[in-house]
């Protein structure tokens, strides 16, 4: 093998199709030594298929791929791991029921024999003490018993660890997404460390930030296309919003000022974290966005499902005055019905309104579904298709369609525009505010900056608890880290 | 014309249907001739419980992957021992008895849901162990004696309307029912949602636990009847008398067309899966094979229909 | 299974303190155990003895090695509804060719072993469910049992019945063999190294694919080693009964399948345990027992099992939710 060879990966005019869907039309991409590129792009432009096959677990319809400038025939997973190339999957790739150690084995066939548990565990932990110093993780750990930032860190650093063969190209496919902005950092601070011995990585993120600011080049892709690849440098957030072909370019302003003034309207939920002990309670009145931030899973998910829950059972600690929806953000795991159709699925919440008598008239269901497909814009031929045949973005905006065509007056959202390309997202905010101004109350968890802007109030967690209350006037990305750091810098 | 055939050949109940005629078509060539409707008239009716269990399996395996009723041989078995010993023989207290095997049926179902929900069990596992005391319960109150069903009772259910076996037609309008109860209702789009996926089901605001205690309920009471309906169609009672009827109820949902990895059923389906078995037992008799051979023969067939089926889920 | 993984995402963020409720966990299975040894003890304290144990567990050493067999295919996510009618079929090919036609009895046993790798193939290669499945292979067995043992009867091969009645000093053969059985599987599957992939696809298959590890032989190999194990809880009741019938291990996948439960193991999710297995097992055998000795009439013996397993499951489930509501007083 040519280890001087500059190109860690050559893809040449890779095609694939699933069923009627073209999901890459003839795609180049090419890897050198100590680069880390960007790979940007909407929901459904191609880019996870690209990896997939890039790391051997689809095989790619026509085109070619070299690795280190030699053509790989018969590419497979196995190969892959051989030649060096490690993927971190959208999805965590842990055995839940497995140890740390035991789970950095399974990446590492060479590790076997007696010892092989020791050697397993050395190996994992040397990786996470260089990555993420007081990661504070045994290795002796069962992975499910874990929450789903250290699995997520676990992930990482196995796919850096090294035994027999070296380690060329990382691919990062949405690493932060449950990382926290500290952990996050120390993440692609690290990528940065391992493309300098000569590593190579593909980052892929929604977070146009992180790729601005820690990819060397960016390459855009759209509709199974690679649209644009330039040096990093050469590229502007607006800039590669518009390559995206984001319907609206362009950041979103704030919101429009001149919402009801805090306290004019009756209070729709009141709710108090179970580990809130300072009387401390979050609250929201009609017609208001209340925005719930701090870093990834410190009680922001936990506390919205407190009040889905006091919505059919009285729950101690939270008082609601109206019917609840949750819009979910793990679409596939929370979200959708993958058997049904559109209609079907936009339909559900509200069925008991689409019946005629006792049954439920397919036909008031397929009409409730196509007001919503109007309002809110769902790309599809036909709603009787089944769901899966919606972009990502789409499907979304069905979840979105199900919760506000329902009488729920208070929409709980969970992070809801994860993964959602930034066309859709400018959408969707925009109804957000006009159902607000009907007077929907929104409480709406967020990891985003730019989400928090469209609030009308906002509360801070760390763990599982409120720790800062900001009014709109008040918020500022600074006070938000602040708050979300305060007790670690303190104590 | 041609698309309507398309149409036709994609329901996946069609198959179930053309392989009952294909059977019977072979058992006839074999007889030559002789009997051919009597076959069908006594499939029919023999039908009728493996598709009653199916109905009951199939609402319960369309709730999702690890749900499905082991309890119902046990059930039945009990069930049909308790009907004929309300019953007594007595013309007069059919309906009592009837009613008891209900209740004795729903109170099963309402065990097994009280087990999955209080103990956060598969209900593969809380219908198993339920099993084991139903059959405990079971033998300690027959005390093994078969009792004979009221002549009215035997006579109801084999009683035949030009050919046709009465409970057959009964149980055709019933399973009508079930098909408007599992896509026109509700408590039908409840099911076929958690079968797909439970938590976002909740999210949906289903109402989760009710549906799937319904259903236990459901299936119990099926059980039940099908219990009392097996006593006076083979005139008397036995704790073994359900005993075929867990493989036949999976075996009827699977080959009917229902998904059996939950949110997908198929009503239709049932008929023809329950004809197709029934006639199958029914050609092996008449080629005159051991009782070795039939139980081969139909784990072949039910491995071979799966087999053929394959999963819908791609890895 | 994949939903499993996902719906991490919106769960409740799991506090790390877990290990007391696991290692209450743990000693539940040998909780039971003892329990019911108590029992035994109180109701007859004479049989506590060499003799005593040598006769009660000795019908426990066949369940142990299905219960251990079902243990592997429950590892990666299946269910062997069909175990205790291919337990009865090899009870019935030893009594009747062991014995006669040692070559024959050999190559039947090795192409069942086949067999069930074979199922595990399908059973992944057409991704149809294992209940399906085994339920249909329950009636296959049943029907070649009977095809070959009409009648009860045959005779076991006189080394079988030796090993099974081997005199072991100080500690009776049945606790030798359950205690080298749980070692051994214990080795194979929870210390090796390719046991812990095996564990793994229980666990997420996915991740182990992705990793570039074949499923299909990790099911084939699972389902290969039920085959075995199937094979000896088989030989070894024959080697204690001498004699067969066509329905001898009918009871066994009722009984396999709680002792894997009873023994901590979970239905998915690759989390098993070979030690609980065991002394699950054991504890089922012994429960038998002790009904007996607490005149418990023979009608209930089979509701007893389900209530036993029923009590471990609460036990369980009391423990799991006790945890957390602890911990959030603190």
């Amino acid at each position: 093998m040519d280890e001087h060879s500059a190109n860690i990966v050559d893809l040449t005019h890779i095609e694939k199709t699933f069923g009627a869907v073209r999901a890459l039309a003839g795609v180049d991409l090419m890897v050198s030594r100590g680069e880390c590129v960007g790979l940007v792009g909407h929901n459904g432009a191609g880019k996870s298929t690209l990896m997939n096959i890039l790391a051997g677990t689809l095989a790619a319809d026509a085109g070619e791929i070299s690795i280190g400038g030699k053509p790989q025939k018969h590419y497979s997973v196995a190969q892959a791991h051989k030649l060096g190339v490690r993927c971190v999957f959208q999805e965590l790739s842990l055995c839940p029921n497995l140890t740390v150690a035991e789970n950095a084995r399974v990446l590492h066939p060479s590790i076997a024999g007696w010892g092989w548990r020791k050697q397993a565990g050395r190996l994992i932990r040397e990786k996470l003490d260089a990555i993420f110093p007081d990661h504070g993780i045994s290795t002796d750990s069962m992975v499910g018993d874990l929450p789903i930032g250290k699995r997520q860190m676990i992930e990482v650093a196995r796919a850096f660890t090294v035994t027999k063969e070296s380690v060329r190209l990382v691919i990062l496919d949405e690493p932060t997404s449950s990382l926290d902005s500290h952990r996050a950092g120390q993440l692609l601070a690290h990528v940065r460390r391992a493309i300098t011995d000569g590593g190579a990585c593909v980052l892929i993120s929604h977070l146009l930030g992180e790729i601005l600011e820690y990819t060397d080049r960016i390459v855009v892709m759209r509709d199974g296309k690679v649209v644009a690849a330039d040096r990093a440098a050469a590229f502007s957030r607006d800039r590669l919003v518009t390559t995206m072909g984001a319907t609206a370019a362009g950041r979103t302003g704030r919101a429009d000022a001149g919402t009801v003034a805090r306290g004019s309207t009756p209070v729709r939920v009141r709710a108090q974290p179970v580990r809130q002990s300072d009387g401390f309670e979050l609250v929201a009145h009609q017609g208001e966005i209340v925005g719930l931030a701090g870093l990834a899973g410190h009680g922001q998910t936990d506390l919205l499902l407190t009040i889905f829950k006091a919505a059919a059972r009285r729950t101690a600690g939270v008082k609601i005055s109206d019917p609840v929806a949750l819009i979910a953000g793990d679409r596939q795991s929370d979200g959708i019905f993958p058997l049904w159709s559109i209609a079907e699925n936009i339909g559900i919440r509200s069925i008991k309104n689409l019946r005629r008598g006792r049954l439920i008239s397919p036909d008031l269901e397929t009409r409730f579904a196509e007001s919503w497909r109007d309002k809110i814009k769902i790309l599809t031929p036909d709603l009787r298709n089944n769901i899966l045949s919606l972009s990502g973005g789409n499907q979304q905006k069905a979840l979105f369609a199900r919760a506000l065509g329902s009488e729920a007056r208070i929409v709980l959202m969970d992070d809801p525009m994860r993964g959602v390309d930034i066309g859709t997202k400018l959408e969707v905010y925009e109804l957000i505010r006009s159902e607000a101004r009907a007077g929907r109350t929104f409480l709406w968890y967020t990891t985003e900056m730019e989400e928090l802007q469209n609030c009308d109030h906002v509360y801070v967690f760390r763990n599982g608890r409120i720790v800062a209350d900001l009014r709109r006037d008040e918020l500022s990305e600074e006070k938000v880290i602040q708050s979300s750091f305060e007790e670690a810098i303190h104590s | 014309m041609n698309s309507l055939l398309r149409r036709l050949l994609s329901q996946p109940w069609v198959w179930s249907y053309l392989g009952a005629l294909l059977v019977w078509l072979a058992a006839i060539v074999f007889t030559h001739g002789y009997g051919a409707g009597g076959m069908i008239s006594a499939g029919l009716a023999l039908a009728v419980f493996s598709v009653i269990t199916g109905v009951a399996q199939m609402f319960v395996i369309t709730l999702g992957p690890g749900n499905v009723d082991l309890s119902l041989p046990a059930n039945i078995g009990l069930a049909s021992a308790v009907a004929m010993k309300v019953m007594g023989g007595s013309d007069s207290l059919i309906a009592l008895g009837l009613g008891a095997a209900l209740v004795s049926g729903i109170g099963i179902g309402v065990g097994n849901y009280l087990l999955i929900w209080l103990l956060r069990i598969p209900p593969i596992i809380a219908t198993l162990s339920a099993s084991f005391i139903i059959q405990s319960i079971g033998i300690s109150y027959g005390r093994g004696l078969q009792i004979k069903p009221p002549p009215g009772f035997a006579e109801f259910t084999t009683v035949q309307l030009a050919g046709v076996p009465l409970l057959a037609i009964g149980t055709v309008v019933l399973t009508l029912g079930f098909a408007v109860l599992l896509h026109r209702t509700i408590y039908g789009r409840s099911v076929l949602a958690i079968g797909q996926n439970p938590r976002a089901a909740w999210l949906a605001g289903i109402a989760v636990e009710r549906t799937r205690c319904f259903t236990y309920l459901l299936s119990g009471a099926l059980g039940g009847i099908c219990g009392a309906l097996l006593a006076g169609y083979f005139r008397g009672s036995s704790l073994d008398i359900g005993d075929e009827y867990l493989l036949a109820s999976i075996a009827l949902v699977v080959i009917g067309g229902t998904s059996v990895s939950g949110g997908k059923a198929n009503v239709t389906g049932l008929w023809g899966a329950g004809l197709f078995l029934v006639l199958l037992l029914t050609m092996l008799n008449t080629f005159g094979v051991s009782a070795g051979i039939r139980y081969v023969v139909t784990g072949l067939v039910i491995i071979g229909v799966i087999v053929a089926a394959g999963g819908e889920k791609a890895r | 299974m994949t939903s499993l993984a996902g719906a991490s995402t919106l769960r409740a963020v799991v506090a790390e303190v877990n290990t007391p409720r696991r290692i209450l966990r743990a000693i539940l299975p040998a909780l039971s155990l003892a329990l019911v040894v108590a029992g035994i003890a109180w109701f007859n304290p004479r049989a506590i003895s060499y003799f005593g144990i040598n006769l009660m567990l000795n019908l426990g050493i066949p369940v142990v090695l299905a219960t251990i067999a079902q243990m592997f295919v429950i590892t990666v996510n299946e269910l062997d509804l069909s175990i205790g009618n291919f337990v009865s079929f090899v009870g019935c090919v030893a009594a009747i060719w062991l014995r006669e036609n040692p070559v024959l009895g050999v190559v039947i046993l090795i192409g069942c072993i086949g067999l069930y790798a074979l199922m595990g193939a399908v059973i992944y290669l057409r991704n149809v469910p294992s209940i399906v499945v085994t339920l249909g292979m329950l009636f296959v067995w049943q029907g070649l049992a009977v095809l070959v043992l009409p009648r009860p009867g045959g005779k076991a091969p006189a080394w079988l019945h030796d090993i099974m009645n081997l005199r072991t000093p100080y500690v009776p053969f049945p606790i030798v063999a359950a205690v080298v059985i749980a070692a051994v599987v214990h080795f194979g599957i929870m210390q090796s190294s390719y046991g812990a992939i095996l564990r793994g696809s229980g666990g997420n298959p996915n991740a182990i694919g992705r990793a570039g590890w074949s499923l299909l032989r990790t099911k084939v190999v699972m389902f290969l080693l039920a085959g075995i194990f199937g094979v000896l809880s088989g030989l070894s009741l024959i080697g204690l009964t001498t004699s067969a019938d066509a329905n001898i291990g009918k009871g066994y996948t009722l009984l396999s399948i709680a002792g894997v439960i009873l023994g901590g193991g979970e239905f998915v999710g690759g989390r098993v345990s070979p030690i609980g297995a065991v002394i699950g097992a054991l504890t089922l055998t012994l429960a038998g027992t002790l009904l007996n000795f607490m005149r418990i009439s023979p009608d209930w013996q089979v509701g007893a099992e389900g209530a036993i397993l029923i009590i471990v499951l609460a036990a369980r489930a009391l423990i799991n939710r006790a945890g957390p509501g602890v911990l959030s007083h603190k």
